[in-house]
């Protein structure tokens, strides 16, 4: 299979101006600016059905329609925070594509006719982030970016901003705020960021992830039809599905949207490492619900809806396989450890919520939790149920109900509750 | 004095941005890179040259994980301890490499000779290539604790022949 987003596979030095100018690249953000009306270019992303890929799904083009016309002053601020354990697509994007990321932006930006661009790269993305700005000079002394672009009138700079080491910043009003050089923590919406008050610096902002704006550029020289024959119906296009844990071949997978968990794990993936039998999925990172490996679950399609009707979500599609020997309560534990470090503390839910949950996983692996302690366990969940600003809170709660719901008897066994029982009877 | 050394660099990151505010972060690393760590000083400078209060500028050094609000090893090892990591062996790793450097094998450390911290840390995003580390923000993949410990050696060696080079110096 050719591939559309990562075309490094294809063309190993794809990252390199004059390989990627070699093979189309550019040539959409000059189809853009030079042959189409911004409304042209934001009506082809919106009937290409392409949906946002940093895990919420929400459609690209309706994103940018969004963006109020009169503003003077708008951004376009690529996500490029990929926290998400088990997530690492936007890295080999980055790193082996860049200018396709490059590319994406500045159509987006032509589309909302912005007055600059920002990748906030995750701090992490260090050596990464000083290579990007060496392709966006690239970028610049071609007069595909900067002052003036393609002759057209409209000036874009593009800029690189390294974060430090923070999973909210991912979450876009908290990036948004850390890139203004506040604290990083999520704003109160509405406004939203697309909206007057709710940006960069208060202005009209869109926000898109890496893998987004990577499948624009295919899609303006193809067109919204051609995508749309990719992937299903709802679910449009071709995804990157970064499989981890106990997989056999770990790594990246770019297959159309819609093919089964099956397919992923056991066609591409060579299955389960050391031949072990699979027990569960985590099919969103630690932030999406975990499924058994049941052959129900395994014939599931990969798309938005379909994963989200057997119980979890496709989030960044970050699928993490467990094996037959994986303590689901340790697993629980090290998601829930995380959220809790990653908490920003702003609301007391969360702040809170998460550091409980950490002390009963704690008490539960070192043997010292009780019954009580389990009945504890479900509870902080439900008070945190719809409480908090962002979805950090929210997430933060499914590695506990879904563990509990589908392997409860582990939880039993680390309480004793079995042999009180087995006792009594 | 950062304003006095880098007077380019620091006209350079104003440049990026349409408030004095943004530039907080990226001085905050120019402030580590120079004294190892962000002393008192250090976040004094930075907030001296955005107009901010160096409350306001703790507060975020505080917030994230790279910024080092204490001294750090000449060599600043983060270990990628999280779940998928940890479910292809980060967690043995992480413990092998502090019994190999002499630290505390549940929460790292630095070393008596100050020359390597090793601390764990959360998701890299190098997830297919556990285990991960970070050395000084570059990164190592698909370690084993045998790659790690000639690592360590090689690190070592360089410390010792900089040191010498220095003596001859003086």
């Amino acid at each position: 299979m050719t591939h559309i987003l990562l075309r490094n596979r294809d063309i190993p030095d794809i990252w390199q101006f004059e390989t990627y100018t070699a093979n189309g690249g550019y040539e959409a953000l000059r189809q853009a600016v030079t042959e189409m009306t911004p409304d042209e270019v934001i009506q082809v992303v919106l009937d290409s059905n392409l949906r946002g890929r940093g895990g919420a799904g929400f459609p690209a083009g309706r994103k940018w329609s969004f963006i109020p016309k009169d503003a003077k002053t708008k951004y376009v601020v690529v996500n490029a925070d990929e926290s998400e354990p088990g997530t690492f697509k936007d890295r080999e994007l980055l790193e082996k594509n860049p200018h396709q990321v490059i590319e994406g932006a500045l159509i987006a930006a032509y589309a909302i006719q912005a007055s600059g661009v920002y990748i906030y790269c995750r701090g992490e993305f260090w050596d990464l982030a000083h290579a990007l700005e060496e392709r966006i000079a690239e970028a610049e002394a071609a007069n595909l970016a900067g002052e003036d672009i393609l002759g057209s009138g409209w000036s874009c700079p593009v800029r690189v901003h390294l974060g430090a080491g923070a999973y909210i910043c991912g979450e876009e009003t908290a990036l948004l705020n850390s890139l203004q050089g506040l604290l990083g923590q999520p704003r109160v919406r509405p406004p939203f960021p697309a909206q007057m008050g709710g940006g960069l610096y208060y202005q009209p902002t869109v926000v898109n992830n890496v893998e987004t704006l990577s499948n624009v550029p295919w899609i303006i020289r193809n067109g919204a039809e051609a995508y749309r024959q990719i992937g299903t119906e709802r679910s449009s296009g071709p995804k990157i599905f970064c499989l981890s844990g106990h997989a056999a071949n770990p790594g990246n997978y770019e297959l159309p949207l819609g093919i089964t968990f099956r397919e992923l794990i056991f066609e591409h993936g060579g299955g389960v490492w050391k031949e072990k039998a699979l027990k569960a999925i985590l099919p969103s990172g630690a932030s999406g619900p975990i499924l058994p490996a049941t052959d129900e679950v395994l014939e599931t399609p990969l798309t938005y809806e379909d994963v989200a009707a057997v119980g979890s979500t496709l989030g960044s599609a970050s699928v993490i396989l467990l094996d037959e020997d994986t303590d689901i309560v340790w697993a629980a534990a090290k998601m829930i450890h995380f959220f809790k470090h990653e908490s920003c503390g702003k609301c007391t839910p969360c702040r809170e919520g998460t550091y409980w949950l950490d002390r009963i996983y704690a008490r539960l692996l070192s043997g010292q939790a009780t019954p009580h302690d389990l009945e504890v366990l479900e509870t902080v969940p439900q008070q945190m149920d719809g409480l908090t600003l962002c979805a950090l809170g929210q997430f933060a709660r499914s590695p506990v109900w879904a563990t509990l719901e589908h392997f409860r008897e582990e939880y039993e066994q680390y309480v004793g509750l079995r042999e009180a029982k087995a006792e009594r009877a | 004095m950062l304003a006095e050394k880098y007077p380019e660099r620091i006209k350079q990151i104003f440049a990026k941005y349409p408030d004095k505010r943004s530039a907080v972060m990226p001085l905050l690393y120019l402030a580590q890179e120079e004294y190892g760590w962000l002393t008192e000083e250090a976040l004094r400078e930075v907030a001296g040259l955005c107009d901010i209060d160096p409350t306001q500028a703790r507060s975020i050094a505080g917030f994230y994980t790279m910024f080092a609000e204490k001294p750090k090893g000449k060599y600043w090892l983060q270990v990628c301890t999280d779940l998928p990591c940890a479910l292809r062996g980060a967690d043995q790793f992480f413990h092998e490499l502090c019994e190999y450097l002499g630290v505390d094998p549940e929460h790292g450390g630095t070393t008596d000779d100050g020359l390597f911290t090793v601390e764990p840390v959360m998701c890299l995003a190098a997830c297919d290539k556990a285990p991960v580390l970070q050395n000084n923000f570059h990164f190592h993949e698909n370690l084993n604790i045998e790659h790690a410990k000639q690592l360590i050696e090689k690190w070592r060696a360089e410390a010792a022949a900089e040191e010498d080079k220095d003596d001859e110096a003086e």
